[in-house]
Parts: structure tokens; C-alpha cells; sequence
């Protein structure tokens, strides 16, 4: 196909048969910084999955830890052999091991809310779109309501009432986050809404569920798969927040940012790694997120269409 | 209008009440206070004098009924900790965490404007993509740990600039203040320059978007040809132009930077409301997270407003509680 196909040609003389999935592909891959963003999202998302194969030790298991090898500087060995690259914290864990067991915390964290928020958001955003009138008016005074406060503060308060816990800093994030996904789903489909194929789903009598979610909502999925990529980012930098603040995740279940906070006593005294190098693996995460969300962005927007 | 501004009052109103009522059954669910605040040692009679004195033999709905009635007058009631009225001890440290805010948005303004507009008018040269790169990366660097990094950087490698506190302070209107003194200056520029990162990125691609719009249009290519130095149509002709969004987004933006100063206040030990916050959640100071929460609400509902107010004033096309 991309030998048929003539380098220079216009974008309406392509190939009709060509599906929109290999367009947006084919336009996404136009960006090399977009394209290693993905790969290192890819890496990442294996890094955080293999953890427990991978890691040279299970940072979690007390019985492998000598606190001995406490506050070790990268590159030193334990008494048993073991090199510690990213050096070891206080407990005389491995940085390296508690970084790809922290990733996996916080890619679940992030993603698992941002999935949640974005099925409970665009569902209310839609359903506000379709039904109008009073609902649509008290589903968006609480978005308004909702996006007129920090995202920061709100979860505070929810987690302040709450306590820690991975699953009430997912449900701190979720009540943040699911605004922005109803505001866009709505915005969407309101320009959907009064096309003919709406109408002609009408006419045949379908039943208003499906009318929303089958004819509206594939519609309405580019902006919103932009906003879910972005706010996955959010999410993952929003917990660590969290977690470094004392707030978030428990001890027994650390995250990069629990990670980060730990570090911050040993600071003072120049023991840096313990905080820097998760840190970077958290830096690392969001851009490659941020750099595919920016390109989506590019690419989705039927504006900006070459 | 007044319509409008009765219904946003009483919006807040049910905001507050609502938000209290969660966290005052969410901190009973969590813990008791009693077993942080009352030493293990003290005896039955010590601990039971403790608990009447502050309120927890009654039932949650009369405790909370104490705490709207007392509302009403003004009175947040007491901190569990310090024994002092939440809403002094929150008030006080309102100075320290304002004086941070407003020097972090100062300060996005002094740094990303001048970098935006440079990237905007040479947008292909190297610097300018460079600053562009530097703004997402902005974006993307979680405020906390950049605080630590400039710690490690300026604090203990170099040893320049101090790590944590306020430093010395001077009184001005009866209110004490870090920038009036050295040493205090010394201690605000690394908390501020942390609180800023963010805002400086937002700054920076505002102004260098605003320029390439600005600059093809002509009453600036008038300007050029009229013969006017290229210094004076950037400086007064271009700059003018893209000062209306910067100005709306940095006031915007206030608001999110003084919630964000929670961070970081933590990080840098300076000792705000937000530092004071995230201890009273910490041993379940009831009073004055309920406290800090209404004075947040209130906060952010008058930011809004004066936005929207201002908003109106900018551009006559806005009307507000029009869309009925």
C-alpha cells in the first residue's frame, strides 16, 4: 500500500478503501517523538507487568532484605552478591526493584482511575447531551461546580474523610477527574446529535440506550480518547502528589511517589538516589504519555487535517 | 445579575455544608482523635475529663449541629492540637502561604513571558525550539520532586540558598513578611521558583502562540512599514496584544497556584495553611480541616467570581445568567 501510494499526494486523493485506523496510524507515525513515546510507554507497561520476574529482588519480601545493606550508593554490592544499581533505601532495598514494583502500583493507579472516570464521565456526559432539559442542566452545574476547584485540593479533602488506600486514592481521582470527560462527551455530542444518522436511528425506533451508545458514542470517541490519554498522565502524577504528601497509597503497597517521599529525609545528608532515580522513572512515564497525547491530539482534530 | 450572584452564594453555601457534613462522618469512620491526642499514659479519669472537655461523649449529629450553630457566629471551632480557634490558626498562616502564591505568579510572568515571546518570534532557531522543549517538560515534572531536586542542587551540593522556612521575617501592616528582609528573599526563591515551574510553561506557550498570531497581521506589518524600530512593535504593539489572555489565565491560575502550594509548602517546610493542612489530616484535627476546608470555599467561590465579574468587564459579549 505505501508503495502504491504516492509520497506527495494530497490527503483527499487517498485511497478510499484505506480504514480511519490506518489513517490515524499512518498520520500518528509522521511524528518520531510521538513514536518513541509509544515505544516507551510499550517498555513501561512491560517493565511494570514483568516486575516480579525481573526484579533482582522481591523488595516487599522482609525475609530478603538485610538492613545492612541499608542507604547503599548506586553501583555497590550486597554481602550475598547482589549489585544494587540505583543503590538502596533506608530498609536495604533494592532501588531498582522497588522502582519496577512501584511503576506497577502506579500505572494501575492511574489508568484504572482514568478508565473509571472516563466510563462514568462520558456516560453522564452523553446521557446530558441526549436528555436535555433538567438533566443535562444538573449534570452540568456539577461539572461546573466540580472544575471551579482544584483537582489537587478536591482530592485532599476526599482522601482527608477517606483515608489511604489504593482504593480510595482511585476514587479520589475518579470523583476529579470524571468532569473533564463529561464536559467533552457532551460538547461532542451535542454536535453529533443533530446529524441525519442520529435522526435515522431515531426513526427506526431503536431504543434510546443504543442510540446513545452505539450510534452516538463511536462518534463522539475522538476527542475523548485525547482527554483519556492526557488524564491517565494526570492521574499517575496526581497520586504520586498524593502519596509523597503522606495521603495516598500505603506503606505496603508503595508508589513511585511513596517511593520519592522516602527518600526526602536522606536528602539533606546527599543521599540523592533514593529519591532521584524514582523520580525519573515517573518524570519518564508522564512525558512519553504527554508526547502521544499532544500527537493524538494533532491527528484526531478533523481541523488540523492536512 | 443579582439573581445570578444569589445563586452563586448560595451554591457555595450547599457546597460547604455538604463537604463538612462528608468529612466530618469520613473522619469519625477513620479514626478517633482521642487515641492521637491523649497521652497513653493518662488515666481513666484524665481521659474521660479529655473527652467531655471536647465534645466526643455527644452523638456525631450533635457534635455536628454544635459545629453549625457555632458557624453561624463565626466560630470553627477549637483545634484538638493546639488548643487555639481553627480560624485564627489557619488565618495566621494565610500571610505566608499568599506572599508564596503571588511571588510564584510574579514570577511565571517575569520568566515565561520574555522566553515566550522570544520563542515566538524566532520559532525555527535552536534556542527557541529548545525553550519550547522546556516548556513541556515543564508540563510534565512533578512539582514535588522537582522541590527536591532543587534542594539537593542549591541547598546541599552548592549551598547557596537555604531549604526550608521562612527565614527572618519583617512586619508590614502588622503582618510579618519574608521578601522584606535578605535572609527572608534567600528562603522565598526556591519554594517560589518550584510553585512557578508549571505557570511559567502556561506563560511561555500563551505568549509565543499569542505572537504568531499577532505578528502576519497587519497593523503590525502597518507598524513595520510605517518605519518604527522592531523593538518598539514587539514591545508595545505585539506585546500589548498578547497581555489580554496572559493577564486572564495567570489571574485563573492564582487560585490552582495557591491550592498547589500544598506541595510545596511540604517540601520546603514553609509554614502556610497548606503545610498546616496536611499535619491536621495527619493526627485528625477535625476542627481545623473543617475550617480550612470552609475558608477554601469561600476562597475559590469569591476567585471565581471576581474572574467572572471581570470577564463581563473585558469583553461586552459576556452576560452573565444570561443562558436560561
Amino acid at each position: 500500500m505505501a508503495v502504491l501510494e504516492k509520497p506527495v499526494a494530497a490527503p483527499r486523493a487517498r485511497p478510499r478503501e484505506q480504514s480511519p485506523f490506518a489513517r490515524i496510524a499512518g498520520d500518528f507515525a509522521q511524528s518520531p517523538v510521538a513514536i518513541a513515546g509509544l515505544v516507551v510507554i510499550v517498555v513501561i507497561i512491560l517493565l511494570a507487568v514483568t516486575a516480579s520476574l525481573i526484579a533482582p529482588q522481591n523488595p516487599y519480601d522482609l525475609a530478603q532484605l538485610d538492613i545492612m545493606d541499608g542507604r547503599l550508593p548506586p553501583g555497590s554490592s550486597s554481602a550475598d552478591g547482589l549489585t544494587f544499581w540505583l543503590g538502596t533505601d533506608d530498609q536495604g532495598r533494592d532501588m531498582l526493584s522497588g522502582i519496577l514494583y512501584g511503576l506497577r502500583i502506579s500505572l494501575i493507579v492511574g489508568a484504572g482511575s482514568a478508565l473509571v472516570a472516563g466510563l462514568v464521565g462520558t456516560s453522564l456526559g452523553l446521557t446530558a447531551a441526549y436528555a436535555g432539559g433538567r438533566v443535562e442542566a444538573a449534570i452540568m452545574r456539577l461539572v461546573d461546580l466540580q472544575l471551579s476547584f482544584p483537582a489537587i485540593l478536591v482530592a485532599l479533602m476526599i482522601l482527608a474523610a477517606l483515608g489511604k488506600g489504593v482504593v480510595n486514592v482511585m476514587l479520589a481521582l475518579v470523583i476529579v477527574e470524571w468532569a473533564s470527560y463529561a464536559r467533552t462527551a457532551r460538547g461532542a455530542a451535542l454536535a453529533e446529535r443533530a446529524r441525519e444518522y442520529i435522526e435515522a436511528a431515531e426513526c427506526l425506533a431503536l431504543p434510546k440506550w443504543r442510540v446513545v451508545f452505539r450510534h452516538l458514542l463511536p462518534n463522539c470517541l475522538p476527542p475523548l480518547i485525547v482527554i483519556g490519554t492526557i488524564q491517565v498522565a494526570r492521574a499517575i502524577a496526581l497520586e504520586a502528589t498524593l502519596s509523597f504528601l503522606g495521603l495516598g497509597v500505603p506503606i505496603t503497597e508503595p508508589s513511585l511517589g511513596l517511593l520519592i517521599a522516602n527518600g526526602y529525609q536522606y536528602m539533606l545528608s546527599g543521599k540523592y538516589w533514593i529519591s532521584f532515580y524514582p523520580g525519573i522513572a515517573l518524570l519518564v512515564t508522564i512525558m512519553a504519555i504527554n508526547l502521544v497525547g499532544d500527537q493524538l491530539r494533532d491527528v484526531l482534530n478533523p481541523r488540523l487535517q492536512r | 445579575m443579582l439573581l445570578w450572584f444569589l445563586r452563586r452564594l448560595l451554591q457555595a453555601m450547599f457546597v460547604m455544608l455538604a463537604m463538612s457534613l462528608i468529612v466530618f462522618i469520613g473522619l469519625h469512620a477513620i479514626g478517633n482523635p482521642v487515641d492521637i491526642l491523649i497521652s497513653p499514659e493518662a488515666d481513666q479519669a484524665e481521659r474521660a475529663r479529655i473527652i467531655t472537655q471536647l465534645g466526643f461523649d455527644k452523638p456525631l449529629w450533635q457534635q455536628y449541629a454544635y459545629f453549625l450553630q457555632g458557624a453561624l457566629h463565626g466560630d470553627l471551632g477549637r483545634s484538638f492540637v493546639f488548643n487555639e480557634p481553627a480560624l485564627q490558626l489557619i488565618l495566621q498562616r494565610m500571610p505566608a502561604t499568599l506572599e508564596l502564591a503571588v511571588t510564584a505568579v510574579l514570577l511565571s510572568v517575569l520568566v515565561g513571558l520574555p522566553l515566550g515571546l522570544f520563542a515566538g518570534l524566532y520559532p525555527n532557531s535552536f534556542a527557541g525550539r529548545a525553550v519550547m522543549a522546556g516548556s513541556i517538560l515543564g508540563f510534565s515534572l512533578p512539582g514535588f520532586w522537582v522541590g527536591l531536586m532543587l534542594i539537593m542542587v542549591f541547598a546541599v551540593s552548592l549551598g547557596w540558598l537555604p531549604s526550608s522556612g521562612r527565614g527572618t521575617t519583617a512586619a508590614l501592616f502588622g503582618v510579618q513578611w519574608s521578601f522584606l528582609t535578605r535572609d527572608g528573599l534567600a528562603h522565598l526563591v526556591l519554594p517560589a521558583l518550584n510553585l512557578s515551574l508549571f505557570n511559567i510553561s502556561l506563560v511561555l506557550r500563551l505568549a509565543r502562540a499569542g505572537v504568531r498570531e499577532t505578528m502576519p497581521l497587519d497593523y503590525i506589518r502597518f507598524a513595520r512599514a510605517k518605519g518604527l524600530s522592531p523593538t518598539r512593535v514587539v514591545f508595545v504593539h505585539v506585546l500589548r496584544n498578547i497581555l489580554i489572555p496572559v493577564v486572564t489565565v495567570v489571574g485563573l491560575e492564582l487560585g490552582s497556584t495557591i491550592a498547589f502550594s500544598v506541595v510545596t509548602e511540604s517540601v520546603f517546610a514553609w509554614p502556610g495553611m497548606g503545610k498546616l493542612i496536611i499535619d491536621s489530616i495527619n493526627v485528625l484535627d477535625r476542627p481545623v480541616i473543617v475550617a480550612y476546608l470552609m475558608i477554601v470555599v469561600v476562597m475559590f467561590v469569591t476567585i471565581n467570581l471576581v474572574v467572572d465579574l471581570l470577564y463581563t468587564a473585558l469583553d461586552p459579549r459576556v452576560r452573565l445568567g444570561g443562558r436560561a
